[in-house]
């Protein structure tokens, strides 16, 4: 059985010296198939890893997709640094070379269409964080009064509750506003834009709680402006924290069909 | 204007210290689909996509739906049952010292 081969990512030929020395998933080196004037990206992946189960317990385990996902982002995120790339989706894994070459033929047309809106461009990711400051005010009130054996202790330990509840809603609530103000701003310096999922502060480990997180497709002669609006704009807002990431590869706008 | 000094340092970023959140978001989320070879079966990845994303998404916004499985999945939620017991604990005591003080204002 020989190896099969593990595809990052499609995109316009480039110098291969550019791309020399670029290790994939589990440290194989990358290598280009082409067909016409396009490249898929592309590392051997041994046969005891290709298969569906084998794939399948790695990419379950946080540990072992962190490795893997970082391989893959490493690799997308090199050879976007020299031509334009759509970027896969993880673990998409071919038999052969020749079965890559010939998706790049079946899909020659898609893929040169994408890779000519992505010319010139890089996605930035904007977040918008908001503080919830004395998140532990009403707890500590709480615990003061704590087996004073007064009904008046339960009452403010209650009314504490409720004003901290409060306090979160209305922070949420005007963190929104500035994030939709944001938005329309960032968006009139963008070509597209797609919303993602807030965060959760478990695996970000963010400075506040997520309302806001989205990502901008801008000429990448813009993405300087674009950052420093949105730095601008938080800053006008004592309220709440501004996060720029990247420049990415355009991963968030590979899927055309994908809405906002 | 790009000063490409700026630009190769935001570039720089992009290391091993990138948020895993963030790369996750783009390569288990985003990205192109594209029907490989070897299929990891299609339900399998997405149920495995919708465990991560509820780490991604907002925790409160999944609890306001409803979900709120992780809480008691031991494998995704170290901190919080204990959370929860300090807090039971903490009403439990305080619904007692409400009694008490109900039941002494009665005698």
């Amino acid at each position: 059985m020989s190896t099969a081969s593990y595809t990052y990512a499609v995109a316009r030929p480039f110098n291969p010296t550019q791309a020399a020395g670029i290790v994939g998933v589990d440290g194989a080196a990358i290598h280009l198939v082409r067909h016409q004037d396009l490249v898929a990206v592309v590392s051997p992946l041994a046969p005891a890893e290709a298969d569906e189960t084998a794939l399948r317990a790695r990419l379950e385990t946080l540990s072992e997709l962190e490795v893997i996902a970082r391989a893959h982002h490493r690799v997308v995120a090199a050879v976007a640094a020299c031509t334009p790339t759509l970027p896969f989706r993880l673990a998409t894994v071919h038999r052969t070379d020749d079965r890559v070459a010939q998706l790049l033929r079946r899909e020659y047309r898609r893929f040169r269409e994408t890779l000519d809106r992505f010319a010139g461009r890089v996605e930035v990711g904007v977040k918008i964080y908001v503080q919830h400051a004395g998140a532990s005010a009403g707890m500590s009130v709480a615990e003061k009064t704590d087996g004073s054996g007064s009904a008046r202790a339960g009452r403010d330990y209650l009314r504490n509750r409720r004003e901290q509840r409060d306090r979160r809603q209305h922070a949420w609530r005007r963190a929104t506003t500035a994030a939709e103000q944001m938005d329309a701003v960032l968006a009139g310096l963008a070509v597209d834009r797609r919303q993602h999922r807030t965060q959760s502060a478990e695996l970000s480990a963010a400075p506040g709680e997520n309302v806001f997180n989205a990502a901008y497709l801008v000429d990448a002669g813009r993405a300087e402006e674009l950052a420093a609006r949105a730095q601008r704009l938080g800053a006008e807002n004592p309220h709440v924290t501004i996060e720029i990431t990247g420049p990415w590869p355009p991963y968030s706008f590979a899927d055309s069909e994908e809405g906002t | 204007m790009i000063e490409s000094d700026r630009m190769m340092e935001w570039h720089g970023r992009q290391g091993a210290s990138t948020n895993l959140a963030d790369i996750l978001e783009r390569v288990l989320d985003k990205g192109l689909i594209i029907a490989g070879d070897i299929k990891i079966n299609l339900l399998d990845i997405e149920l495995l996509t919708i465990k991560l994303r509820l780490l991604v998404a907002s925790v409160d916004k999944a609890k306001a739906m409803g979900i709120d499985w992780w809480e008691r999945d031991p494998a995704l939620s170290q901190p919080r049952p204990r959370q929860l017991a300090a807090e039971n604990a903490r009403l439990r005591k305080q619904i007692r010292a409400l009694q008490t003080a109900t039941l002494g204002a009665r005698r």
